[in-house]
This record gives C-alpha cells, sequence and structure tokens, in this order.
C-alpha cells in the first residue's frame, strides 16, 4: 500500500529569484546600448521633432553641440512667453549669443578636430522658418556652417 | 597493476578530502541590488535621443555681396521651390502638392536638354569621371525659397523630398553603371556617382510676408 503523507501543512514553495540578477544585467545592457547620455537639462518643451526619411547619422558624438527651439517650457513661459525660444547649453538665450556660443563650443574641442563641428539643430515641428533662418544667419556668420536638421525616421510612402 | 590502483585510490582519497574542504561561496543575493542600481542610474542620466538627422552645409557668409558680377544661373538651370507662409508649394512658377514634388524634382535632374513643348530643362557639361567615362553631368541646381512664416514641419519636408530626389538617382546611376544600389558601392565608385549627380541645393533668403 502506497503511503500518502499527511504531516505538515503544504507551503508554498517560493519563487527563486537566482535568475533575477540576470534579467536586469540584461535591461541594464539594452538601455547602456540605446540610449544616449544627457547632455543638458531641457528649459524648453521637449521638442517634436519633424519626421523624414533621407536621414544620416551623425558620425562623431563628440563634435556635436545642440541649439534646441521649442517653447519654453511651461514653468518658464511666465519670464519667456510662449513664443519659440532658443536654448544654448543650459540656458535660454537670445539669437544673437549664438556666435559666441559657437566659440565657446569651438574652444572646448581639440584644435584639429575645431572644423568638423557639427551644430545639431532640434527644433519643434511646430516652428515658424523665420527663427530659424536667423539662426542659420547667426551660424553663417559664426562660420559654423555644418548644420544638422535632428529629424525622426519615418517609414517610407511605397 | 595492484599496487597502481592502490596509488591512485590514495591519489583520488586526498583529493576528494581537499574537495570537502570548506569553501565560502561569494554570495550574490545582493547582486541584483547593484545590478538594479545600475539600471536606473542609466535610466535616469540617459536619454533616447535619436543623433540622426538631414546633414546640411551651409554657405559662408558674406558681408558684402560682390557687386561686379554676380554669379548668373540660366532660368532654365533652375528648379525653384517656392514654399509660402501656408506652407503651400510652388514649383517652377506652378502651384504643386508636395507628393508630387520627388518626382518633378528627379525629371528634371535625370533630363538633359532635350527641350519639349511645354517643359524646359537645365543645360549639361560633358566630363570625364573616373571609372564611368565621358557623361553628360546636369547643370541643374534646386533652389528652395521659404517665407518667414513656413513651419519648419512643411521645411524640412520639402528638403527630404529633395535629398530624396537626389538619393534616387543617385541610386539610378549606381546599378546603370556599377549594378549595384548605390549604398553597396566601394568608395572609388560612390565618389564617381558624387561627381555624376552633384547635389546642389540653394537656399535663398526668407521672404518675410507671412511675417513671424
Amino acid at each position: 500500500m502506497a503511503k500518502f503523507r499527511k504531516d505538515g501543512k503544504k507551503v508554498a514553495p517560493g519563487i527563486s529569484t537566482a535568475s533575477l540578477p540576470d534579467i536586469v544585467f540584461m535591461l541594464l545592457f539594452f538601455f547602456m546600448v540605446t540610449t544616449t547620455m544627457r547632455e543638458s537639462t531641457l528649459l524648453v518643451k521637449k521638442p517634436k521633432l519633424p519626421k523624414a526619411t533621407e536621414l544620416t547619422k551623425l558620425e562623431k558624438k563628440s563634435l556635436v553641440s545642440s541649439i534646441y527651439v521649442s517653447t519654453p517650457s511651461i514653468d518658464l513661459q511666465a519670464v519667456f512667453g510662449t513664443q519659440p525660444v532658443v536654448q544654448l547649453n543650459e540656458s535660454i538665450e537670445d539669437i544673437s549669443k549664438i556666435a559666441r556660443f559657437v566659440q565657446l563650443e569651438r574652444e572646448a574641442r581639440n584644435p584639429n578636430d575645431r572644423d568638423f563641428l557639427t551644430m545639431n539643430l532640434k527644433v519643434d515641428s511646430k516652428t515658424k522658418m523665420g527663427i530659424i533662418s536667423d539662426i542659420k544667419m547667426e551660424l553663417r556668420k559664426a562660420n559654423a556652417l555644418k548644420l544638422n536638421y535632428s529629424a525622426l525616421p519615418k517609414a517610407n510612402k511605397k | 597493476m595492484a599496487q597502481l590502483q592502490k596509488s591512485c585510490a590514495i591519489i583520488f582519497k586526498k583529493h576528494t578530502i581537499m574537495a570537502r574542504r570548506p569553501f565560502p561561496e561569494i554570495n550574490s543575493a545582493s547582486m541584483a541590488d547593484i545590478a538594479f542600481m545600475l539600471l536606473i542610474f542609466f535610466l535616469v542620466a540617459t536619454t533616447m535621443d535619436s543623433d540622426k538627422g538631414i546633414f546640411r552645409v551651409l554657405p559662408p557668409y558674406i558681408d558684402k555681396p560682390i557687386q561686379d558680377e554676380p554669379i548668373k544661373v540660366l532660368d532654365k538651370n533652375l528648379f525653384v521651390v517656392l514654399i509660402n507662409k501656408d506652407d503651400r508649394l510652388m514649383v517652377e512658377k506652378k502651384p504643386m502638392h508636395p507628393d508630387d514634388l520627388r518626382k518633378a524634382c528627379k525629371d528634371f535632374l535625370t533630363n538633359m536638354n532635350n527641350d519639349e513643348a511645354d517643359k524646359i530643362y537645365p543645360e549639361y557639361n560633358v566630363e570625364t569621371i573616373e571609372g564611368i567615362g565621358n557623361v553628360k553631368v546636369t547643370k541643374g541646381i534646386v533652389s528652395i525659397q521659404n517665407d518667414r512664416g513656413t513651419s519648419y514641419d512643411k521645411y524640412i519636408e520639402i528638403q527630404n523630398e529633395i535629398v530624396a530626389a537626389y538619393n534616387e538617382v543617385k541610386d539610378e546611376y549606381s546599378k546603370q553603371y556599377f549594378r549595384k544600389p548605390f549604398k553597396d558601392l566601394n568608395e572609388d565608385q560612390q565618389k564617381a556617382i558624387k561627381a555624376l549627380i552633384p547635389q546642389r541645393i540653394s537656399e535663398a533668403e526668407p521672404k518675410n510676408i507671412g511675417g513671424k
């Protein structure tokens, strides 16, 4: 006759956490690979980038400086208004400060690489071209001619 | 033989004794916590920003334009794209839907000097390109002019369409001369194709009709 154990209460077996580090490491590596370091805190609303199909990847990350153009974030709208503004580094600046910004960014780079400095324009898609034209003019005056209109990939129409 | 077996047994015994010696294992219970900490650091300190975009080189700034001899471009060599403050498009003096721009631009870039009744195509130079030979190279220039009131979204869309037209023409030429798409060509071949269809996009100073 088979014996059935009846002694002791049934205890639910604990879930093994041995694989927990592996799972977390997997997540960690995913984020390490797919993300980039945050450059500056945004004082403007996160620009909704336009979409395009013919994109090129920026080659050298260290030779890229970003210029943000978007409306100021809600808590700063009392100071800067609701029209799109320019953010350089950590502050919202007037367009005329771009030349100084370019100069400082150049000086921060290795002298051999200074000519390859690329300006990455991160502009909200609702912005009017007026401010962009002014920025382009300032960049030309500052002799920062390499420009990248930051955009998100879009599925091709075909 | 028996002796050998005996000595082996002794060695084996010795080893098992040594293996049995308690060896402190590293406690890995905190591994998950450490990994979590790293994970949270990366979540906070990084962004998923894209580093892709449409690359452009601006023309250098000229303080006083040279008045003596402005560069003259024949009207037929220009493909004029105008965008107004309402994001409407006018191409070669005719209104156009943005979806048709790519085809029109390609048409302009690939046809050379075979004028038809209602269409005028740009002139060409005959150039010798290494790897291809003597070929016609179009003198066509795409000119974009926008208003200060044009939206950035539309501007990028138009830029994208024109770059797409150039890329498609490059691809077609690559297939014609090297039987491969442009991205699979080697460096010299890509250079040859780039010489065959130079990307000339001119941007005029924007007008201010629509206002800011």
